[in-house]
């Protein structure tokens, strides 16, 4: 029972960074979750309800976590000759659960085919990437920095890299001319339109996988990047969070990979964020992490990540879990199939309603070119046809604009956080759209 | 090289403190009473280990709930999936029932105002980030947390300036304190945005008085600034006076119609299930405020140290067992309680006193000025390492804490069993004993000053040598 507070006189100031929007969540990027929020798809009490499309979530293989938890009930409890409540909950080291550090390193390891090797003491655990990035940021820039990042990029970095570390986020522009790929053009233009706004650059970040894209960076890009950042002596992060959702393993090309065949030279410069979240499916459990070959980076990360701890019962849990190889090496390897077989699923769906998407082969995602039908080639034309799309088709899709991609009318369209069948109906449903344009088009 | 920010090269980390070098020592000569019964007996670690068998029972009769499960159903995808920074509202509700019984329920939380974090470390470093600006100030009265240093400062660019209490009244605050606090930070020409007091005190391990709490509200109302309180010890008051929050002064005062809406708006609490339940591992904070930009902000920041679904959920069944939590936080009082008393009576036996008012806490404040070969911080230091290096006993310098007086030490008494309690105190005897025993005449004085300041200089080297082999484990504690 609160007390009704009148707001007349001006209360006691908070900090700029507390009433600034740099929080980003007047973006439309949000808005589409409160249209969903406010009328959600329920196949039996609300079929003419918004599917969430906006949301990249991992649904796919729970079943095979379920099926480990309950073969191997200790992972999830104490005692019987494992690991005591009390050991578990007292331990807050910030070096994290070594057992789950191993097991980390190891995951990530085959994720990557084995073609990298990971040192489990290089590994510094935080709550999700979310925290992981911010302080990399943190870390590798002072306020008034920048951070280069491709176009279109996570809506979510607005935030994660600026608000409340006060470095600036400056785009390396890619376009749909070739696919999207980063190209050195972009990232000297890139530069040097910070170096104009009087910017230091003091990292490239990229997502390889990349989001919103749902493709994987081909080797002589990576290898472009590399030099690149050597060449500006600057850092490069690479947020490798969809790396266990690439359809195909000999398709992900780590940047870990390029680091081994260099012998590490230049490595110290590199540092790689990753998460449990979309390959495993848990963001609630809040498991990040930073894996970075530079060892000062290592140590200052590691006591800034008191700040955002992994719950021990949380990596008590998946320490037993990912040292499990015969459940890791079938889950990546099911989990995968599973996520190619919705993404053929969808990509057909919207060809069959004359929608082209990029060529993916990564991610929970596929982006969609949707310019054809824009009315206007501009932003404002895309955010109409993202309108129609919530308000009439009922589907929340990321618009291409909130990824802060150059050119209007692509979308990120999720395919993994709902059943077959609901993606079926939201499939009929944009076919039925695109079927009714094309009359009205006639007909016009 | 590739530079790093400034932020990752200063040492406002406050990890190169001597503080941490009794941790590390520790670490490589870790008492156990079978494998190492000569080795240093750790009582710098302010831990709860008394209750667990409390926690670990309910476990046993609710196995359900670390399994996923509710009502028999798996609910595991659920809260997998479930990553809403608003917080498990089941968990909330829970929470702040707990907090509002550890206050004797005289005062109640809205769930709708609480802000879960991942422990208070993060809880109190979002509400700088909420509060000031970078270059801006808090007022801290000292002694205080070591771990403020790093928590308060290191990210956000806040500063701190201390509240200076002293033993002539049991370092309790004053208003002359307060207002020359004010006027140092205004010679350092820094802003100052709020107060923030940690209640029960770490480390003194003392309950806030009415008439202190009162005198800080007024502070506060006058000076247009915020109230932070730290109450992450509230549940481990166990003695008389009984605990007072600030949030029950303020409604004293809205009751008695000396209502203020910007004084509701401007005090925030602090809690986290670190110390009264004895789960630090599992960073459990919260921030609760009136003020609603605060929750909003805040709650956005959250995103950065969400607490685990998986942890949010075991906990809210536990703390929603109400019969649970009630018969907890009175037997885990009792258990502090004597335990504090084993500490007392065995420093006393030693002729070392402690801070009369500890009613509270998971630590005394120790009264070592006696031992000391002078009035400095320099004496302290050398006292301290002879407690750790020849006493084996890994105690907390008043130093590290910015306590203005030598001589204070903080000695915790619930991270480790009864007889390696008792055989603490007892190595600790023998030790004054022996200086005392050389203290009779003033020949014999100087013979031992020589002597022990020999013996330090020795230390000194041996000290000095570690230190060049330190940076593998740092860790910290409150």
């Amino acid at each position: 029972m609160g007390i009704e507070i009148e707001q007349s006189h001006p209360s006691v100031e908070l900090s700029s960074i507390a009433i600034s929007e740099t929080h980003g969540e007047n973006s439309p990027y949000f808005a589409g979750w409160k249209a969903y929020d406010e009328d959600p798809y329920h196949e039996i009490t609300n079929p003419s309800g918004v599917i969430q499309m906006g949301l990249a979530e991992n649904q796919v293989s729970f079943d095979l976590l379920e099926k480990y938890l309950e073969e191997n009930s200790e992972a999830s409890t104490w005692g019987k000759g494992g690991t005591s409540f009390r050991e578990n909950a007292l331990f807050q080291d910030y070096h994290g659960l070594k057992s789950f550090r191993k097991a980390m390193a190891s995951f990530m390891e085959k994720i990557r085919g084995n073609k990298a090797k990971f040192d489990y003491e290089r590994i510094v655990l935080t709550a999700g990437a979310t925290a992981a990035n911010e302080l990399l940021t943190f870390i590798l820039a002072n306020p008034g920095d920048a951070l280069l990042v491709p176009t279109p990029y996570y809506p979510g970095f607005d935030r994660d890299l600026r608000w409340r570390t006060g470095v600036n986020i400056v785009p390396i522009h890619c376009d749909s001319s070739n696919n999207f790929q980063i190209t050195l053009e972009a990232l000297e233009t890139a530069y040097k339109n910070a170096e104009s706004m009087n910017m230091k650059v003091k990292a490239v970040l990229i997502t390889n996988p990349s989001n919103p894209l749902g493709i994987a960076i081909q080797r002589s890009v990576l290898e472009d990047i590399l030099d690149f950042v050597t060449r500006k002596n600057i850092h490069l992060v690479s947020d490798e969070i969809y790396s266990g959702s690439v359809f195909s393993s000999h398709e992900f090309i780590s940047v870990a990979e390029i680091l081994e065949s260099r012998q590490y030279k230049d490595a110290e410069r590199v540092h790689i964020v990753y998460s449990l979240s979309k390959d495993l499916g848990l963001p609630g459990f809040r498991v990040g992490t930073i894996y970075s070959y530079n060892d000062k980076v290592v140590t200052t990360a590691r006591r800034m990540s008191s700040f955002t701890l992994i719950s021990s019962q949380t990596q008590h849990l998946l320490a037993s879990m990912l040292s499990d190889e015969s459940f890791t090496d079938n889950y990546i390897k099911i989990n995968r199939e599973r996520l190619r077989k919705r993404y053929d699923m969808i990509i057909e769906g919207l060809k069959s309603a004359g929608i082209e998407c990029l060529k993916g082969n990564a991610g929970l995602f596929c982006w969609m070119n949707m310019s054809p039908m824009l009315e206007n080639d501009t932003r404002e034309g895309e955010l109409k046809l993202w309108n129609e799309i919530l308000n009439e088709v009922k589907l929340n899709i990321s618009p291409g604009c909130s990824c802060h991609c150059s050119e209007p009318g692509w979308f990120r369209v999720c395919f993994a956080n709902m059943s077959e069948q609901t993606l079926e109906i939201a499939l009929k449903r944009i076919r039925d759209f695109m079927n009714n344009k094309d009359r009205k088009d006639i007909e016009n | 090289m590739k530079l790093l920010s400034t932020k990752a090269t200063c040492n406002s980390h406050g990890q190169d403190s001597s503080y941490f070098l009794g941790w590390e020592e520790y670490e490589k000569n870790p008492y156990d009473v079978v494998q190492n019964p000569k080795g240093i007996i750790q009582m710098g670690l302010a831990e709860n280990q008394l209750s667990f068998d409390l926690l670990e029972s309910w476990l046993a009769k609710n196995p359900d709930v670390a399994g996923f499960k509710r009502d028999g159903k798996s609910i595991f995808r659920e809260l997998a999936l479930f990553q809403d920074y608003h917080g498990l509202p089941s968990f909330k509700k829970a929470l702040v029932d707990f907090m509002a019984e550890i206050r004797g329920n005289k005062i109640t939380f809205d769930p709708n105002h609480i802000v879960l974090t991942a422990g208070a470390t993060s809880a109190n470093e979002t509400l700088m980030f909420c509060l000031a600006e970078q270059g801006e100030a808090f007022l801290l009265p000292t002694p205080y947390y070591p771990g403020f240093d790093r928590d308060l400062k290191w990210r956000t660019g806040v500063e701190i300036v201390p509240i200076q209490c002293t033993s002539s009244n049991n370092f309790q605050i004053t208003e002359s304190a307060l207002q020359q606090a004010h006027e140092e930070a205004k010679k350092k020409n820094l802003r100052v945005k709020g107060v923030l007091v940690t209640n029960p005190s770490n480390p003194l391990g003392t309950t806030m008085s009415k008439s202190e709490l009162n005198l800080l509200i007024d502070f506060i109302k006058d000076k247009d600034m915020h109230l932070i309180s730290d109450e992450i010890y509230s549940g481990t008051v166990f003695t008389s006076p009984n605990f007072v929050s600030v949030m029950e002064i303020l409604k004293e005062r809205n009751d008695l119609k000396d209502f203020d809406a910007n004084v509701s708006e401007r005090v925030h609490i602090v809690y986290s299930l670190s110390k009264d339940l004895g789960l630090p591992g599992f960073r459990v904070g919260a921030i609760y405020s009136e003020n609603d930009m605060v929750v909003a902000a805040a709650t956005k920041m959250s995103s950065f140290g969400l607490v685990s679904s998986q942890t949010q959920y075991l906990l809210s069944a536990m703390l929603g067992d109400k019969k649970f939590t009630r018969n907890y936080i009175s037997e885990n009082q009792k258990r502090l309680k004597k335990r504090q008393r084993m500490l007392v009576l065995g420093l006393q036996k030693a002729g070392i006193s402690c801070l009369k008012t500890n009613n509270a806490g998971l630590f005394c404040w120790v009264d070592m000025r006696n031992l000391l070969s002078s009035n400095t911080f320099e004496a302290e230091m050398e006292l301290w390492k002879k407690i750790l290096y020849n006493v084996k006993l890994n105690i907390s310098p008043g130093a590290s804490c910015h306590c203005t007086e030598p001589g204070w030490f903080r000695v915790c008494f619930a991270n480790m069993s009864e007889d390696t309690l008792n055989l603490a105190m007892k190595r600790l005897k023998d030790f004054v004993a022996n200086n005392n025993g050389e203290e009779c005449s003033s020949n014999k004085r100087t013979r031992s000053t020589q002597a022990s300041r020999s013996f330090s200089r020795k230390s000194l080297s041996n000290w000095v040598f570690r230190l060049s082999s330190r940076d593998r484990h740092e860790q910290e504690e409150r």
